[in-house]
């Protein structure tokens, strides 16, 4: 079947466009941030240029080693704490240049940026560019820690995690606190378009939230889970799995908030236990010894706590 | 006919803003240079202007903002003074190695601390070595030309560089004086157009900016970068020959003010020069044979020019409005020092510290200087005599 007689948007289409982030970049194998890019830009209509920022950390020093860069669009690294702001110049350069009748072509602006560049250092830049309210898109590709530099921990790293700053040890249970719910605070920017997803099935709900993001008028952000082989201590081929488990058991539920309205984008059938999402991950290990059980009843409660409240945003949304 | 007008260095660069009408401004307030956006915003909100502003948060985004901004093909300018600049340092640096021809306003001011809000050149001095031209200016009148001349150096093919233009905050950026300004279309066609070869809204040309690069390539970079800046020297004297077709102006990489038969020397940068003007006009009426040698350009370091325009001095003072706390002068003298070294001058020199946090610096001052560099040209330095020394500071 030719390309363009497949309806626009129909999962065939999708996966018969172009890859826009080409083959050869030296990410893991199973990393979670290259899934996130290439479906994050799956989403770009055919034709439509774009210009892609990216925050420094793994994603940046494995795609764009010079001389080669991974990107087929435009693209731009600048510095670790700063893709928000980066974005926002190219994007204003773009009305400025447009204004000025020196370009004429449709442009998209996407950046990405891990949780390290997006949570934590990089948050007043993101901050700053959602409340300018620039037209683009800002993708957190969220493994909850510092992966580049070796698996140190963040406020997107899950209570208990395992991680070089939150070792577990005789007197540590891993990471203390629980982890920033960035989307949240994203939404209480006003902004047009937030989003939180993962890697499922078909990844419909991952395309279809870029989508919306990148073809909403206005700053949108994406919080997507995207698992680290290295850090959470996983088999690669088991990410997929994990991912699931993330969503059923509700640690990381699928939502949008549009224009200020809370949507549950899947509401399990039957919510899983904590443990069946943690167990996958050796950074967890030390949760099912003997005698931490309470850790997970600790876990468990905040997850739900969570969870209701996420319930009670959506139903005042209605 | 060029304009006459009565303007404080902050309006005077405004003005030059204004006329030069670059395409998008990130900027962050910060006293003393706060008033710059803001001349700039009124300009836009009554239609004087069309840059697109961008009301940042912090100088940090400021200067990523303007990365992203030169580098999607649009010519961009910012403003900022002392901790501004600071904040913005790390993205100096990637400002310059990106080979972006941004152009920064710089008022300046101290760094903290103490905290405080007048005149040093701290912050410029500390940036000396990110890959930036500076150009500082004496008043109101050269803060305007060089803000003039800036785009056309920066973005010259042999340089690709970003450029900082200096002028001192408050004493420069809020004095009121007279100046002249140039007619708007004169300033158009000087500036010209920005026609820059690659940029990532380029529509047949996807380009990638802010690469990872390992150490096979990084230090060839590094020396185009470098290379840059030496070229750079002799495009801000052809840019400055063109201005003054313009302009009736001359500048160059430094100002010799009465300097040819002088045998005492003052160095230094930015309104010191001109209360240094004043000390040497009433010392040559006494017969005294003194002059000034006013830095303009202190990046690229014109160290070899400046060391030829010494070369009959006994006795030099180069001045420092800023620490560098090496326990051995200020920048300005250390590098001048070293460009006298390699011309194998034998003139005695002073360090001098002057000027800090809005310290005044006076005509007595500049005369002191003067005597004292007289009497260790005649007696020699003495033992007890400090090279390295602050004047102005309080019993």
């Amino acid at each position: 079947m030719n390309q363009s007689t497949l309806p626009l948007g129909s999962f065939k289409e999708i996966q018969n466009r172009p890859e826009r982030l080409a083959a050869g970049h030296r990410l893991c194998a199973g990393c979670g941030g290259t899934i996130a890019v290439r479906n994050v830009l799956k989403a770009l209509h055919p034709g439509d240029k774009a210009v892609i920022g990216n925050a420094t950390g793994c994603l940046e020093v494995s795609s764009f080693t010079y001389p080669y860069t991974a990107y087929e669009d435009s693209y731009i690294h600048n510095a670790f704490e700063n893709a928000g702001a980066t974005l926002s110049g190219v994007e204003t350069a773009y009305h400025a240049l447009k204004k000025k009748g020196k370009i004429t072509e449709q442009y998209k602006f996407i950046t990405f940026g891990g949780d390290g560049g997006t949570y934590d250092i990089g948050f007043q830049s993101l901050s700053g560019a959602m409340e300018r309210g620039h037209d683009m898109v800002y993708v957190c590709y969220d493994n909850g820690a510092y992966m580049n530099t070796g698996i140190q921990r963040s406020s997107a790293t899950p209570m208990y995690a395992d991680t070089t700053t939150t070792p577990v040890g005789k007197q540590s249970d891993g990471k203390p606190q629980g982890r920033k719910d960035l989307a949240a605070i994203m939404a209480a920017h006003n902004i047009p378009y937030v989003a939180q997803t993962t890697f499922l099935g078909n990844m419909m709900d991952l395309y279809q939230k870029s989508e919306k993001a990148i073809y909403t008028k206005g700053p949108a952000f994406l919080n997507i889970m995207a698992p680290c082989p290295r850090g959470w201590r996983y088999d690669a081929p088991d990410m997929i799995k994990i991912c699931k488990m993330a969503v059923e058991t509700c640690y990381w539920p699928l939502f949008e908030v549009i224009d200020g309205k809370w949507r549950l984008s899947y509401q399990p059938k039957e919510k899983l236990p904590l443990e069946e999402f943690l167990k996958l991950q050796g950074r967890f290990k030390h949760l099912f010894l003997p005698g931490n059980e309470h850790l997970i009843e600790a876990f468990q409660a905040e997850v739900d706590r969570r969870w209701e409240e996420l319930l009670c945003r959506c139903e005042n949304s209605d | 006919m060029a304009i006459k007008e009565r303007m404080s260095g902050n309006e005077a660069v405004a003005y030059a803003m204004k006329q030069i009408n670059p395409d998008v401004m990130p900027a962050f307030p910060i006293t003393p240079s706060t008033e710059l956006p803001q001349f700039v915003s009124s300009y836009i909100a009554d239609g004087e202007m069309d840059t697109e502003f961008i009301p940042v948060e912090s100088e940090h985004s400021a200067m990523s903002a303007a990365i992203g901004a030169e580098a999607a093909g649009a010519r961009t300018m910012t403003a900022t003074s002392s901790a501004g600049l600071a904040l913005m340092w790390e993205m100096l640096y990637v400002a310059a190695s990106n080979r972006l021809p941004i152009a920064l306003a710089l008022v300046n001011r101290a760094l903290s601390g103490p905290l405080n809000i007048n005149c040093e050149h701290s912050d410029s001095m500390g940036a000396r070595d990110s890959g930036w031209i500076q150009i500082y200016a004496e008043d109101n009148q050269e803060a305007y030309d060089n803000f003039i001349q800036a785009y056309r150096i920066a973005e010259h093919p042999d340089v690709m560089l970003p450029i900082m233009i200096c002028q001192d905050g408050f004493i420069i950026s809020h004095g009121v004086s007279n100046i002249t300004l140039l007619e708007d279309e004169k300033v158009k066609a000087f500036v010209g157009e920005y026609c820059p070869k690659h940029y990532l809204l380029k529509a047949d040309e996807a380009m990638a900016v802010g690469p990872y690069a390992v150490s096979c390539y990084g230090m060839e970079a590094k020396r185009a970068q470098a290379q840059a800046m030496i070229n750079a020297k002799q495009v801000i004297l052809d840019v400055a020959s063109v201005y003054k077709t313009i302009s009736g102006r001359s500048y160059g990489l430094f100002e010799a003010y009465r300097l040819e038969d002088a045998d005492y020397a003052i160095v230094a940068i930015g309104s010191a020069c001109g209360t240094t003007k004043d000390a040497i006009d009433a010392l040559r009426v006494q017969g005294k044979k003194v002059g000034l040698l006013k830095v303009r350009v202190f990046r690229p370091f014109p160290g070899k020019e400046l060391a030829e325009a010494l070369k009959n001095c006994q006795a030099i003072a180069i001045l420092d409005r800023c620490e560098s706390f090496s326990a051995n002068g200020g920048p300005l003298a250390a590098e001048l020092s070293a460009a006298l070294f390699q011309a194998k001058s034998q003139a005695e020199v002073l360090k001098i510290v002057y000027g800090l946090n809005g310290r005044d610096y006076t005509v007595t001052e500049a005369e002191q200087i003067f005597a004292d560099l007289e009497e260790i040209a005649e007696n020699g330095m003495g033992a007890d005599a400090a090279e390295y020394r602050y004047i102005g500071l309080r019993e």
